[in-house]
């Protein structure tokens, strides 16, 4: 069975979890075109690698953050979000 | 069969003809070179040779023909989608596989089945009854049907799902439903792009696409450059990877899909069985096995590993279904990848960038498209622009807004 740590739970089995997407700042909304907006909403990067994702604790309603290699399945870390955690 | 086989053991030489001649190396030069030797690379360059006459051609594949998703689908070819384009497209794409046995001389083992698509709620019904009269108003043989008529046609299906389940109030009935055996697909259209002078390289992996000024010029691989004008990726579930060479974004992320079969048992199900709320479908080859798949996998993997989870998680919807199977072995089971698009429909045709056409976003819904989707693409290669059965799924409908909401993929419960 596969295990992921939520910050707050502790292990649990990936079941209770509900996958989010991949992390993607909001980009300045004032201060950009209609492409690089269609760009912010479709476009995503799917090549392999460790990616930041958003994961949700079902069983207690807890968002946070999972660095997941995509190719090995491998989890790095997971942490709670803070604006100055993440550098993508 | 067995006095053949100790033949063929005690023969010095490899006695059956080969699908394909293997070359020692590519050439340093093609006029279109096609990464990826799937069924939908192969199928292209097929129809780039026999319809337009353009033999030097170079289908580049990293694995062994077949080993991506056109050897790990489930093999179902049918044609009742919910758009427009959606319906058009795949019902050309019923018509060439109808025929393909003939058209490749090689038997793919096609057969017509009939498929339901199981309702398990009125909501569900609601979906059915708009499918059906999409695709009636487009010449497309479906309907919905109640309880009784599939009962009649499907006696061993528990339409209360034992009671674990919501019980089924209908279904989408097409009668075209079909199975084919997909190595076959591939095997076929290698043969006849082979025969009028396709090369076909195996173990040829593209490491990096050369781009100059906006058109490509050629393509690095592990046994060297090759110069050409014209690229067409078709690769599934390693397109974001390709993209990445010539600096294309897509929607496109990866998800595994698991399938498993059972030992092969006495003809017992006719139909192709499939329920959109209990992420089920399965059908029984022509050697009489259950061939049976699930939804996608919940989150981005690019990994062809297999879990216990979903063969337990199939394994009991599956018996909610089909109760009499409890005792039934599987024999194999395995996962392939889907490059999934947010319309649940493909991205086909040109691109930014001149030379490089795209035919990927096959998410579940890549095998029955084979024959069309190579048909398509060797026009658009040829011409260098796209063919009108693909152009609503050409890559800019993501920079206007104009996405297709294919609701009819096998992967959209509903």
């Amino acid at each position: 069975m596969k295990i992921l740590t939520c910050p707050i739970n502790g292990p649990r089995p990936i079941q209770e979890f509900h996958f989010g997407g991949s992390f993607r700042p909001l980009p300045d909304l004032d201060d950009m075109t209609d492409d690089q907006w269609a760009d912010y909403v479709f476009n995503r990067n799917g090549e392999p690698g460790v990616k930041t994702e958003w994961w949700y604790h079902t069983a207690s309603g807890v968002w946070f953050l999972a660095d997941r290699n995509n190719e090995t399945d491998e989890v790095v870390r997971t942490y709670l979000y803070q604006p100055e955690s993440t550098d993508v | 069969m067995p006095y053949r086989l100790l033949k063929y053991a005690l023969s010095r030489s490899y006695s059956e003809p080969r699908m394909f001649r293997s070359h020692d190396k590519p050439k340093s030069e093609y006029d279109v070179v096609i990464i990826g030797g799937g069924g939908h690379g192969l199928a292209a360059a097929y129809y780039l040779a026999k319809e337009h006459h353009v033999t030097n051609v170079a289908v580049l594949e990293k694995g062994y023909i077949g080993s991506g998703g056109t050897g790990r689908n489930t093999a179902i070819i049918r044609s009742n989608y919910l758009t427009e384009e959606g319906v058009r497209f795949y019902q050309e794409s019923v018509d060439l596989f109808q025929g393909l046995s003939q058209e490749l001389d090689f038997n793919i083992f096609y057969t017509q089945r009939g498929h339901f698509t199981l309702a398990h709620s009125p909501a569900s019904l609601r979906i059915q009854r708009w499918r059906a009269e999409v695709n009636r108003n487009m010449g497309v043989e479906s309907e919905v049907v109640g309880p009784s008529f599939i009962q009649k046609q499907v006696p061993e299906l528990d339409l209360t799902c034992g009671g674990h389940q919501a019980p089924i109030c209908g279904a989408l009935y097409h009668p075209p439903g079909a199975i084919a055996r997909h190595d076959a697909v591939a095997w076929g259209y290698a043969r006849g792009a082979d025969k009028r002078g396709v090369e076909i390289h195996q173990q040829t992996a593209v490491t990096d696409i050369e781009v100059r000024d906006g058109a490509v010029i050629g393509v690095h691989t592990n046994h060297g450059f090759i110069k050409t004008r014209k690229v067409l990726s078709t690769v599934a579930g390693w397109t974001p990877s390709v993209t990445r060479m010539v600096s294309l974004r897509t929607p496109l992320v990866i998800h595994p899909l698991q399938a498993f079969v059972t030992e092969p048992l006495k003809p017992w199900l006719n139909h192709i069985i499939v329920s959109a709320s209990l992420h089920v479908y399965v059908s029984q080859s022509t050697r009489g096995e259950l061939v049976t798949g699930a939804s996608l996998d919940p989150y981005e993997l690019i990994s062809m590993r297999s879990t216990l989870e979903f063969a337990e998680t199939l394994s009991g919807h599956l018996l909610d279904l089909f109760p009499g199977i409890s005792s039934v072995n599987v024999l194999r089971q395995w996962a392939g990848l889907c490059d999934m698009t947010p319309d649940f429909s493909p991205i086909m045709g040109t691109t930014p960038v001149t030379g490089f056409f795209l035919d990927a976003g096959w998410g579940t819904w890549g095998f029955k498209a084979t024959p069309i989707s190579g048909k398509t693409m060797a026009e658009t290669v040829v011409k260098g622009c796209n063919h009108p059965l693909i152009e609503p799924f050409k890559l800019d409908r993501f920079r206007d807004f104009r996405l297709v909401g294919e609701k009819g993929a096998a992967s959209v419960g509903h």
